[in-house]
């Protein structure tokens, strides 16, 4: 069955309160120079029908109001 | 009037949430496979974790076979109140407007805050005093607030639309925002005003030993917001 990967982040303009503070804490690490880190979620799936997909993340993988969402086929 | 309390799979307030119900009529626990709700005539959608919060607060929750019967009861104008948890399930269902975020402060919070009512968000109490304040800024209420993702957001322009159509039932008293909420909105309802959503927690403040019973006025309110289904 084909192969599938959903990435589901935060919507740009949206306060990502998770992305801050992993951002935050990355200079007490020595990692300097990294910014605007957004922690979004990942889904893995086998679809028959990868056309659907879509319509699947419209309706429940992703809040389409907050987040933000792209298909991978692989 | 018949009140049904949603149970799902992780829900943890229900029992609070009966139990105020009970105070104003009868009451009874709806599991979420339940799709036949006839008998009921508001419904509390109540706090806790719904189907674990897995993927989002409340996004599995809005599938289940009793909220599809709250949803056809909502449009058919019954009362239907989400306290928390249930505030999320009735957001992700397209019930209310906007999503509920994770807190800016990223922890969870618990704590007595200070709602301010809308003017018209709250019924006088039968024989009761109306708190003197009401007209000018809005019924102040005392109730606890625990949740991890309340903060409420929507879209610049759809908060002003709320507002201009006074949709916004309860805010939090200045100062008193505990998640960063979006113009400091702690409960929102739709535009026929008979669905009714907060984060705080009014199931917790019915009886004088827990140290309010301000909570008992969103009850009666939600009551009389909606026609009985």
């Amino acid at each position: 069955m084909p192969r599938a990967r959903v990435l589901i982040r935060p919507k740009e303009g949206i306060l990502d309160p998770q992305g801050k503070a992993v951002e935050r804490a990355l200079p007490a690490l020595g990692f300097d120079g990294i910014e605007r880190v957004h922690v979004g979620r990942m889904v893995e799936l086998e679809a028959e029908d990868p056309e659907r997909l879509a319509e699947l993340c419209e309706k429940l993988l992703a809040n389409p109001l907050i987040e933000d969402y792209e298909i991978q086929t692989l | 009037m018949i009140w049904g309390v949603l149970q799902f799979p992780g829900s943890c307030d229900e029992r609070d949430a009966l139990h105020a119900c009970s105070r104003l009529g009868e009451a009874r626990l709806v599991w979420h496979e339940e799709r036949d709700l006839s008998g009921v005539d508001a419904v509390v959608v109540p706090g806790g974790f719904s189907y674990g919060d897995y993927l989002r607060a409340g996004a599995i929750a809005r599938f289940s076979p009793a909220m599809e019967a709250v949803a056809e009861m909502a449009a058919a104008g019954a009362p239907v109140l989400g306290i928390c948890n249930g505030f999320q399930v009735l957001c992700e269902a397209g019930l209310l407007p906007g999503a509920l975020l994770l807190n800016e402060s990223m922890r969870f919070t618990c704590r007595q805050v200070d709602l301010i009512a809308a003017r018209d968000a709250l019924t006088t109490p039968e024989g009761g005093q109306v708190n003197e304040r009401r007209d000018q800024e809005g019924e102040r209420l005392s109730i606890p607030a625990k949740h991890g993702e309340g903060r409420y957001w929507a879209p610049e322009e759809v908060l002003d639309a709320l507002e201009a159509n006074g949709q916004v039932a309860y805010r939090y008293a200045p100062g008193q925002n505990p998640n960063g909420s979006a113009r400091d909105i702690a409960g929102v309802r739709n535009e026929a005003g008979n669905v009714v959503g907060l984060m705080p927690h009014p199931e917790h403040a019915v009886d004088p030993l827990t140290g309010s019973t301000d909570g008992l006025r969103v009850f009666e309110a939600v009551a009389a917001a909606g026609a009985p289904a």
